[in-house]
């Protein structure tokens, strides 16, 4: 296995591990940055290194239609292309197929797209999907699924559910007899529908040879209620020695939540993108840094931060450099990168060190200090063991 | 800050010179020097923590212009903050600042009157007073400012070319009188457009004016690369030797600091 994965502590299901992997050891829960075309926007890999970042996620869509898997596997692989030092994961390139495009037909061989660049139809199959990943040569590769948006009910889940394990079973076999001279971990991508999710676990004959397993599907317009609920199927049914990475979460909150439920790893583009909006992420919540009140505001984003914009810089200065400079962005994303780093940190270390409820408890009251935490976070709680009853106030007190 | 000219090459008006500018720099700026331009008091794309990777302490040399901070922060919000090289986290750089720039503050001399300087921003035809100017001068705290100016283009009429002079040199005083430290750190605006007599006249006078050093403007606005020698040495050969000289837009002979007008948009 070029994975290993060792648990250092635990609070009922929530976590902490070391995972090595053969560029960096990592520690969970984790938050991966996104750097769809090799890059993260707004920073560079110094900046990166030194808020924390252990592992980068690349878009294998992206990449493979710029600058192109072969450039990259003539070129050394992508951790030399981008000077990337530390751990890399891949997605299978599935998700952008089917979100991006407007002519993705997905059939038994393979997602059949136009492509963007001359319109010409196209084929991307589980086989050339890990061929591809193989040349970006990321620590992590991901099996291509087959993706069905998360609002779809009926036959058409079942459908995917069992072509995926059909696929699954042909990126292994690409991945064992093509890719032996690449050390590398595959991800395989473990779709939890609402209805799907048991039946799965029973079908999948979850053999050894995973390293991990990606919990995908999710964050596509579900509700929270569902979206919870989910997580917390898949994890209870996946094996305990490895590792659980929830795609495209996302929210601060989620990540707490999910951690507590015994997830691992996320990615999400929101602390970036929303960077880009002028929104900052801090305990309380956010922070628009556009609103006129900021003009003013000679405090710095978060006064618990220690980053280089929250020890430089006020809020009446990024005020007027928001949406309206490209260093605004720039300053903000790396703000909250920083915090989202620091986020994954206290989540590893509060669990390591038996305090992870009262970290949680604290986040909580720091977001929600009304006491208004949504029902659906402590519903999940409640599921992972984790006593919030301080931080809510009782229902009727909300309506005085 | 301290300027030292050395020696001008025999034959040429160029000349080699040192800028000390104080802080942790021990070792001068050697001149002739470029200045980086910044929007709202950072260069483009590199953020401070990246700054340092670029040569010292020749890219401490750092153009900035009051105008960009129109809009906000208010200037008492600056004064409070404790000034531009705080507001910015640069406080080892040396800001030099004028109104215009390349990209966003973009002299409009059909809207400049009697009552202020008129610049397109992103926000918008501004007019400029002299006391407004000076105003966020006081507030930025840059370490050298030049004087607000009426820059011209090369083909407005000899009248309207005289009339930028003569207010050139009275924003001059005024800027002068309104600065809380008599003027220090004040380079003298010399404009003069096209005309070989009006340049000879502004710089002669800016000269008569007890200043730090020299801002030449007024180039780069439509007149052809063969005048500028010539105009520039009018300007040149009516200044003290001793005193620093700055140009913006282009580099010639004779001067000592430049502002180029095209790194930014090379690079981007």
């Amino acid at each position: 296995m070029a994975l290993k994965f060792e648990v250092l502590g635990k609070f009922n299901r929530a976590r902490a591990a070391q995972l090595t992997l053969p560029h960096f050891i990592c520690q969970t829960p984790l938050f991966m940055p996104v750097g769809t075309q090799g890059t993260i926007k707004g920073l560079t890999n110094i900046q990166l290194e030194e808020i924390g970042c252990q592992l980068i996620l690349g878009n294998t869509y992206h990449l493979a239609l710029r600058p192109g898997a072969e450039l990259i596997d003539e070129l050394g692989g992508l951790h030399k292309f981008m000077n990337w030092k530390r751990a890399l994961l891949t997605d299978s390139g599935g998700f952008q197929m089917v979100s991006l495009l407007h002519l993705a037909d997905i059939t038994e061989q393979g997602v059949t797209f136009q492509s963007p660049v001359d319109g010409k139809p196209m084929l991307l199959t589980p086989e050339e999907s890990i061929q591809i990943q193989n040349k970006i040569g990321a620590d992590i590769i991901m099996a291509l699924d087959d993706v069905v948006k998360t609002t779809i009910t009926g036959p058409r889940i079942e459908e995917a559910m069992y072509r995926t394990l059909r696929w699954i079973d042909r990126c292994i076999s690409e991945f064992i007899w093509n890719c032996a001279r690449r050390i590398r971990s595959c991800f395989t991508r473990y779709m939890c529908q609402r209805f799907g999710g048991p039946r799965f676990t029973r079908k999948a004959n979850l053999t050894s040879y995973w390293d991990s397993y990606a919990i995908g599907g999710l964050v596509g317009g579900e509700d929270k209620d569902s979206f919870w609920r989910v997580v917390a199927q898949c994890t209870a049914s996946l094996p305990e020695d490895k590792p659980r990475y929830v795609m495209g979460v996302g929210y601060p909150l989620d990540i707490v939540v999910c951690s507590a439920l015994g997830a691992d790893m996320y990615d999400c583009v929101y602390p970036t993108r929303t960077a880009r909006f002028g929104t900052a992420l801090v305990p309380e919540g956010i922070l628009k840094l556009k609103n006129r009140a900021m003009a003013n505001d000679e405090r710095p984003i978060d006064l618990t931060c220690s980053c280089m914009v929250c020890k430089n810089y006020t809020r009446a200065y990024l005020h007027g450099l928001v949406t309206k400079d490209a260093m605004g962005s720039q300053l903000l994303s790396y703000h909250n990168l920083s915090y989202m780093m620091r986020l994954s940190k206290n989540l590893h270390t509060s669990i390591v060190e038996g305090r992870f409820p009262e970290f949680v408890r604290g986040f909580l009251q720091t977001q929600f200090p009304r006491g208004d935490v949504p029902e659906w976070v402590c519903n999940a709680m409640e599921v992972a063991g984790v006593d919030i009853s301080s931080c809510c106030t009782p229902l009727a007190s909300w309506h005085d | 800050m301290r300027f030292v000219a050395a020696k001008a090459c025999a034959g040429s008006r160029a000349r080699a010179g040192a800028l000390y500018i104080g802080g942790n720099s021990a070792a001068p700026i050697e001149t002739p020097s470029l200045m980086i331009s910044t929007l709202k008091g950072l260069p483009a794309f590199i953020s401070r923590d990246h700054l340092g990777d670029l040569p010292a302490p020749d890219s401490h040399l750092l153009h900035v212009s009051p105008i960009h901070f129109l809009d906000c922060p208010a200037t008492k919000t600056i004064c409070t903050i404790g000034g531009l090289h705080q507001m910015v986290g640069l406080h080892d750089h040396f800001f030099i600042a004028s109104p215009r720039d390349s990209l966003e503050s973009l002299p409009e001399s059909d809207g400049t009157n009697k009552l202020g300087a008129s610049f397109e921003t992103p926000s918008g035809r501004q007019l400029v007073k002299p006391s407004a100017y000076m105003e966020m001068i006081t507030s930025l705290m840059p370490n050298l400012w030049a004087s607000m100016a009426d820059e011209v283009p090369a083909w407005v009429s000899d009248k309207r070319n005289k009339t930028s002079v003569d207010r050139t040199l009275r924003w001059l005083d005024e800027c002068i009188n309104l600065d809380l430290e008599g003027g220090k750190n004040v380079l003298g605006f010399v404009v003069g457009g096209s005309s070989i007599e009006e340049r000879k006249r502004c710089a002669t006078e800016v000269a008569a004016r007890n200043v730090s050093g020299f801002w030449i403007g007024g180039f780069g606005l439509g007149e052809s690369i063969e005048e500028r020698p010539a105009l520039l040495h009018a300007v040149t050969d009516s200044l003290p030797e001793e005193k620093l000289r700055l140009v913006s837009g282009l580099s010639l002979p004779g001067v000592d600091i430049i502002q180029p007008f095209l790194s930014t948009e090379i690079a981007a």
